[in-house]
């Protein structure tokens, strides 16, 4: 029993985190119907963005509260700018292209950020600098309640309610749903889609700069190939809650945590990594839509 | 008057007994007249061929997307190198030939690896292929990461150290007459290729074929037309997969060493920048493709890396990939296909109408 829930801890903490990279692709699916692969690239580079700030400041030497929200804004202020760049010259040329080519250039753009990463980082892992000291909370039993799985989950929390305020209750908000729904309608109702496409960019990827940093901060080991697995999780995540939907995404990625955990706990950690893409092909078989079907998608 | 069956029946057989011939003749000249290296680069541009003609069936033809043609291939591969490697398997003999007819060994080999490959494509393909959009990428993409971790964790064909001691067939003295090692194994590598290519060139200028065609172009309008869509894409991704198998088999027995490592999601992007490179909807194209994508890096891009030190293939293959869809998303030969009538056509008239399929 206590084992039991010592792994559905670890499997929440590790949920949000897939949970948040989620919300990135299924934002810009919601958009523009586009599998963005180079979101989990976005991913990596946050990680590296992340890393190079502690080192250069020198906040390595004096892990905090304020390290960490330092480190946190500078990775998702690199995710932006790179994720608004790929948009502007890979995904803006292609928009009235057919769907294959915008999603081949998505490939292309991740293997091109891999491989670039490769050169510029260099191959070999890195070790994530120490930005907040770990402490245990409170242990009952067998059972240790860290500080860093409730940092996850609080700042996981955060900043879902504020995306969901975002979406929900601001003008912006309001123009990326109509977008959404009909982006041609939309713009005759005086949105400019491009803007609020550069938008979502902004939003999904500095989300995913978040995520980095606090994958850096649990697992610290950052290396240029670090996206393309957690990115491919993340995404089946959102196509399990059910692609376009946000809360859909949150679901999906918590659930995947857990599964995965229990899986590492109860059965092999070896086949860790094989455990997502078999979730995906069972929830294809049954529920194409996601857990949360196509009726009451809340596309953003 | 119309032509007698006999006639009919020696017509349809002339390529590819011409095409025997080229294939012997060829294997016999690179046998002479090239050194082990160039060889096995010769026996990749086969592999590299199958690969891409079949992907192209399913990327180009039928336009859906798979990105997890490796893991075909690996099936194959592993298939074909654990049949070899085990004489018997649950105490019953499988060694089919005698030792003397070895070479007769390896086309069973390849189709049993084609066969397990196009089952597993079956297995794939069927959920997948019922959906619309972009889920059969996603599915393949992490089909590839299954078989690849199966394969790591399988200790009965090697695990993460991979698999030793793949046979190929040995040097054979026949009536005087010396056939080496590499003319047999280039000799199977050409057949497997030509037949892949007479195969779908065929099946693509067939009534099923349109039906390949009409998917791609409008999948309700098809469905409009009585084609049975989902059957449709599904024979597609199982052909795809059979053939990927066959080219696994073919690699197996030329490197007699595999490892998981190998069928990574690079080699998958390989054959995607093959096919797009090629023009997707263009089996000449891809075939051109191919030979440029394999011998590309031996003649360019290893000398620029000893000279930089830095491994610079995928970066310029991505980037490749990116300017093609943005300033030219049809490849090189977009739908064209290369054939000597083509050719004669633009020459004599200069005029665009050569363009076939589109």
């Amino acid at each position: 029993m206590q084992e039991f829930v010592q792994h559905l801890i670890n499997g929440i903490s590790l949920g949000s985190i897939y949970a948040l990279i989620a919300l990135g692709y299924t934002m810009v699916y919601g958009i523009l119907q586009l599998i963005n692969f180079a979101h989990s690239e976005v991913y990596m580079v946050g990680a590296f963005a992340a890393y190079y700030t502690a080192r250069v400041l020198g906040l390595d030497a004096k892990p905090g509260v304020l390290t960490f929200i330092t480190v946190l804004v500078a990775a998702m202020a690199v995710c932006s700018i790179l994720g608004v760049t790929i948009e502007r010259l890979a995904y803006r040329p292609l928009r009235k292209a057919p769907k294959l080519n915008s999603l081949i250039t998505a490939i292309g753009v991740s293997l091109l950020l891999q491989y670039s990463g490769q050169i510029i980082f260099g191959a070999d892992p890195k070790v994530f600098p120490n930005i907040l000291e770990d402490a245990s909370l409170a242990s009952f039993g067998d059972v240790n309640l860290r500080l860093f799985d409730v940092t996850i989950l609080i700042v996981g929390i955060i900043f879902m309610i504020a995306l969901h305020y975002l979406i929900h209750y601001t003008k912006t908000g309001k123009a990326m749903r109509a977008v959404s729904n009909n982006q041609v309608v939309a713009s005759l109702m005086g949105i400019n889609g491009d803007k609020v496409i550069a938008m979502t960019f902004v939003i999904g990827s500095s989300l995913a700069g978040v995520g980095a940093v606090l994958v850096g901060m649990k697992y610290p080991k950052i290396d240029p190939l670090m996206g393309m697995l957690i990115g491919l999780k993340a995404f089946t995540a959102a196509v399990l809650g059910g692609i376009g939907n946000l809360g859909g995404a949150v679901l999906g990625g918590v659930l995947m945590g857990v599964c995965e955990e229990f899986v590492v706990g109860y059965l092999s950690s070896t086949y860790r990594d094989a455990v997502a893409f078999a979730i995906l092909i069972v929830i294809l078989l049954f529920r194409p839509s996601g857990l949360l079907g196509r009726s009451q998608v809340e596309k953003v | 008057m119309a032509t007698p069956a006999v006639l009919q029946f020696r017509k349809s057989f002339l390529a590819p007994i011409l095409s025997l011939i080229a294939v012997v003749l060829a294997a016999e000249i690179i046998d002479h007249s090239f050194n082990a290296y160039i060889q096995l680069i010769f026996l990749y541009i086969c592999i590299n061929i199958i690969l891409a003609l079949s992907l192209n069936l399913v990327n180009g033809f039928t336009g859906q997307f798979s990105i997890g043609h490796a893991g075909f291939m690996a099936v194959g591969a592993y298939t074909s190198a654990f049949l070899s490697t085990h004489p018997s398997l649950f105490g019953y003999e499988i060694r089919f030939l005698p030792a003397s007819l070895d070479f007769f060994n390896y086309p069973i080999y390849a189709l049993a690896g084609g066969l397990t490959a196009a089952a597993a494509g079956y297995v794939v393909g069927l959920p997948s292929l019922r959906l619309k959009g972009d889920y059969l990428a996603i599915v393949t993409l992490g089909f590839g990461e299954i078989i690849r971790v199966i394969l790591l964790n399988t200790e009965a064909v090697g695990g993460a150290r991979g698999l030793f001691g793949i046979s190929s067939p040995a040097d054979i003295t026949i009536a005087g007459i010396e056939i080496s090692a590499f003319a047999q194994s280039f000799f199977w590598a050409a057949t497997a290729m030509v037949l892949t290519f007479i195969f779908l060139w065929r099946l693509i200028n067939s009534s099923h074929g349109r039906g390949f065609l009409s998917v791609r172009e409008d999948e309700i309008a098809a469905e409009a037309m009585g084609i049975n869509t989902t059957n449709i894409k599904v024979l597609a991704f199982v052909l795809s997969s059979f053939f990927a198998g066959i080219a696994g088999s073919v690699f197996a027995h030329s490197t007699h060493y595999l490892n998981p490592s190998t069928f990574s999601f690079q080699k998958s992007v390989d054959v995607i920048i093959m096919v797009v490179l090629g023009g997707m909807g263009s089996l000449t194209g891809s075939i051109v493709a191919a030979i440029i994508v394999s011998v590309l890096p031996e003649l360019i891009l290893r000398p620029l890396q000893d000279y930089t030190h830095v491994d610079l293939r995928m970066v310029i293959y991505s980037l490749l990939l990116i300017i093609f869809m943005i300033m030219r998303p049809q490849g090189i030969f977009g739908t064209t296909e290369i054939s000597f009538a083509n050719l004669m056509k633009s020459f004599f008239h200069g005029r665009k109408d050569v363009i076939k399929n589109s």
